[in-house]
């Protein structure tokens, strides 16, 4: 750098390398530097007034006392004084009322969505499409019933299927027949009357109904008694893949059978059931939320 | 070594004897730009004055309700007799492409003339000085008081045109927020206080914004801060017609020499006079040649023209004309230029769209969504069911009770579909659908069927809209 400016006259800045070589000032405008600066004390003011500067594990905490945990109560409320009104009336209401106002049950099947893709959706897909083992909830197939009170109860309650493994009381041969003719009535054929035959003489109609449809009796309203054994005469399949080696795994191992390796496991847990928390009773799911859950089964497309 | 030395050094001296010309307005010296009257000036303000519909508009009334209405809380946007939903906004993207391919065809074609004559910035600028001179007067006047003591003369002009520069503001914001609620309401309802927030917080940035801009950083705006500017830039070429100064007539430039004859003059046509600096709003000299400073407002034009006139010389020293036209060359007629053509079809393109779309806005909107977990289900009776979520969209300023109805193979039946759905004034009703095919009707995997929904208006119009989707069955 030079002592001097060997050019004066010339607007630089006084740095001069090599001789010739120098710097001339183009400061930035002013408004430029106005901008600036104005930014800098931004940064002042937004560090008084809000959480800014990091002190270990926490912040300087700023004079307007703004966190973000209170931004998302804040939220929380809204969308909860939003819900209130919607969730008062599905308290007071029944489940058949509330599937009458089409604006209530809006509401319900959209709140209920989340619950089903979170305590549902695991087992039985997220529309209810079903899973291999466990049943379609869209369709019109009821093991135990598909009218609200029924649904109801199979949440709150859950269920255990059963059936006898039949290896050790029906020979191969027998066990040939009942499978094909299964095969058969699922195709929407009569059976044989074989298969008809042994199956009302080893007491299957105990459980799958007179008609194999699994019902055992029709109550007045629409509703039926059923031990949640498997409609044999639809062309649905209680457990994938369905056809004649699956029926005759069934017929040989059962349902739910203890000691036997290769049983069909058929349980479906208690949601309206208690567990302790830290010291405190917490139902799986509230009343409020299996209503909903009913009601949003019931609507799948096959509710009765 | 010796002579590659004294080369390097003469040609860093030529940098900085080049730099000593270079001269950088970064806004330290307010610009006192020269009014004249003139073809130009005449053509600038009819410009400007396009702007009168942006303070005026927002007070026309069409059946009873103001003519363009943007109106956000309600998601609805009235144009005259048509009301266009959000749903209807890829017209918005077709404007935008026609509006910035517009800006791109006419810089190519007659140069920044968005800048010149219609940017806010500009006719903004152009109204605030224009109250400068009003109140202050000629630019030599202006300087001579920028720089007198404060007296009350003084301090009595610029507060009064510094009112007017905020009133100006005032006006630009609130003619804003008038596009988006009812105007007339807009006055009351802003100077009793009962306004949204939101709108006393619009016009306080517009007030400051219009005061701040136009008052103050004028000229600077266009050389640092709008990207306009620079992207127009790129869009001339030698075939575009600008505001140029003929350097082959004018130079060597100098004064007219007293007893001088015409015949005898050694010297070019400018008199460098520098009028046309004197002129210019953002203090360029055209005579360095098109610039990113210049923003082809023509002014100059006005100026050395009526210069020329006095002096006896013909005009057009500083005319719009090519850089072609200039060198001499031949100019491509408009039509032969591919271009032109490529962007007037673009330009066509999107214009065509957004007129189908007015022309086309259909009174209910549905669309059908096909359940896809699961896409069908095998119902006892051997039947298969479909979901279907229905989204019907009223368009329509009342309540409709829209009935749902479905055709396809022989054999289906519909459930959910029973009662009309009723759907609020631009309201969207989700409502579900099961549409079920008995086996002997299932031909193939997808089946299209189709879904109509129709609804009666209180005028006894029947309004109706059809979507097609597909019915799913599995492989037999």
């Amino acid at each position: 750098m030079a002592e001097h400016n060997p050019f004066p006259g010339e607007n630089n800045t006084g740095h001069i390398w090599d001789d010739n070589i120098r710097e001339l000032a183009n400061p930035p405008p002013r408004w430029w530097m106005i901008g600036f600066w104005a930014s800098i004390l931004f940064v002042v003011v937004y560090s008084i007034l809000y959480p800014t500067w990091p002190i270990g594990q926490q912040a300087t905490p700023g004079i307007m006392g703004w966190t973000q945990i209170q931004e998302y109560e804040r939220g929380l409320a809204q969308v909860a004084a939003k819900r209130g009104p919607f969730e008062e009336r599905i308290q007071t209401m029944t489940a058949q009322e509330i599937i009458a106002d089409p604006g209530l049950l809006q509401y319900t099947l959209a709140s209920a969505k989340v619950l089903f893709g979170d305590y549902c959706s695991a087992c039985h897909g997220s529309g209810g499409q079903g899973n291999p083992g466990y049943p379609v909830l869209a369709d019109d197939d009821w093991l135990y019933g598909g009218n609200l009170a029924k649904i109801t109860e199979t949440i709150v309650n859950g269920r255990k299927g059963a059936m006898t493994a039949h290896k050790d009381i029906l020979t191969d041969a027998e066990i040939d027949t009942l499978a094909r003719w299964v095969v058969e009535l699922n195709e929407g054929g009569e059976g044989s009357p074989a298969g008809w035959d042994l199956y009302r003489a080893k007491a299957c109609n105990a459980c799958h109904g007179e008609t194999a449809n699994g019902v055992l009796a029709e109550l007045p309203g629409g509703d039926i008694v059923s031990v949640g054994a498997a409609n044999l005469i639809d062309g649905i399949w209680r457990f994938e893949p369905g056809g004649y080696e699956s029926a005759a795994h069934t017929i040989r191992y059962g349902v739910n059978q203890p000691g036997i390796p290769e049983t069909r496991d058929a349980v479906m847990p208690a949601f309206g059931s208690v567990a302790r928390v830290e010291d405190v009773d917490v139902r799986k799911l509230s009343d409020q939320d299996i209503k909903k859950l009913a009601i949003y089964v019931h609507q799948l497309g096959g509710g009765r | 070594m010796n002579s590659k030395s004294d080369i390097t050094s003469s040609t860093v001296d030529d940098l900085y004897a080049d730099a000593e010309h270079w001269h950088v307005n970064t806004g330290g010296e307010t610009i006192h730009a020269k009014r004249l009257a003139g073809r130009w000036r005449t053509i600038k303000w009819v410009a400007a004055s396009v702007w009168l519909v942006y303070f005026l508009g927002p007070y026309v009334r069409w059946d009873g309700r103001q003519a363009v209405l943007f109106d956000i809380p309600n998601r609805q946007y009235h144009l005259f007799g048509a009301t266009v939903l959000p749903q209807d906004f890829w017209m918005l993207a077709l404007l935008l492409l026609f509006f910035a391919i517009m800006l791109a065809v006419v810089t190519a074609l007659v140069g920044r003339v968005w800048c010149g004559f219609f940017c806010f910035q500009t006719v903004w600028t152009d109204v605030y000085t224009w109250i400068e001179e009003k109140l202050e007067g000629t630019p030599p006047q202006r300087r001579k008081l920028d720089q007198a003591p404060l007296s009350i003369n003084k301090l009595r002009i610029k507060t009064v045109k510094h009112l007017l520069w905020i009133l100006i503001g005032f006006l630009t914001g609130f003619s804003f927020i008038a596009w988006f609620t009812d105007a007339p309401a807009l006055w009351s309802d802003f100077f009793s206080g009962s306004a949204n927030p939101a709108a006393y917080v619009t016009v306080a940035l517009f007030t400051i914004g219009t005061y701040v801009l136009a008052g103050f950083l004028r000229e600077q705006t266009c050389f640092w801060l709008c990207p306009y500017a620079r992207i127009q830039g790129v869009m001339l070429d030698k075939t575009t017609i600008v505001p140029t100064y003929d350097a082959q007539r004018g130079e060597p430039r100098g004064r007219v020499k007293r007893g001088e004859t015409e015949s005898s003059r050694t010297l070019g046509d400018c008199v460098d006079c520098n009028q046309c600096v004197a002129v210019c709003p953002t203090g360029v000299d055209i005579r360095h040649g098109q610039q990113e400073g210049c923003i082809t407002c023509a002014l100059c034009i006005d100026a050395c023209d009526q210069v020329m006139d006095k002096i006896g010389r013909p005009r057009g020293l500083i005319r719009y004309a090519s850089l072609d036209e200039l060198e001499g060359l031949l100019q491509k007629p408009l039509l032969l230029r591919p271009r032109v053509w490529v962007y007037s079809a673009i330009m066509g393109a999107a214009l065509i769209g957004i007129l189908y779309g007015l022309s086309s806005l259909a009174a209910i909107d549905l669309k059908v969504l096909h359940e896809r977990a699961p896409l069908f289900v095998r119902l006892s009776d051997g039947s298969i069911q479909n979901k279907y979520t229905l989204k019907i969209l009223n368009k329509m300023p009342e309540e409709l009770a829209v009935r749902i109805s479905v055709t396809g193979p022989d054999g289906l039946t519909v459930m959910g579909a029973e009662e009309p759905v009723l759907i609020t004034p631009g309201g969207v009703t989700p409502s579900v659908v099961f549409v079920k095919m008995p086996r002997q009707s299932l031909a193939a995997e997808q089946m299209p069927i189709m879904f109509q929904v129709e609804a009666t208006r209180p005028t006894g119009e029947i309004v109706s809209t059809t979507r097609e989707s597909v019915f799913i069955s599995p492989r037999s």
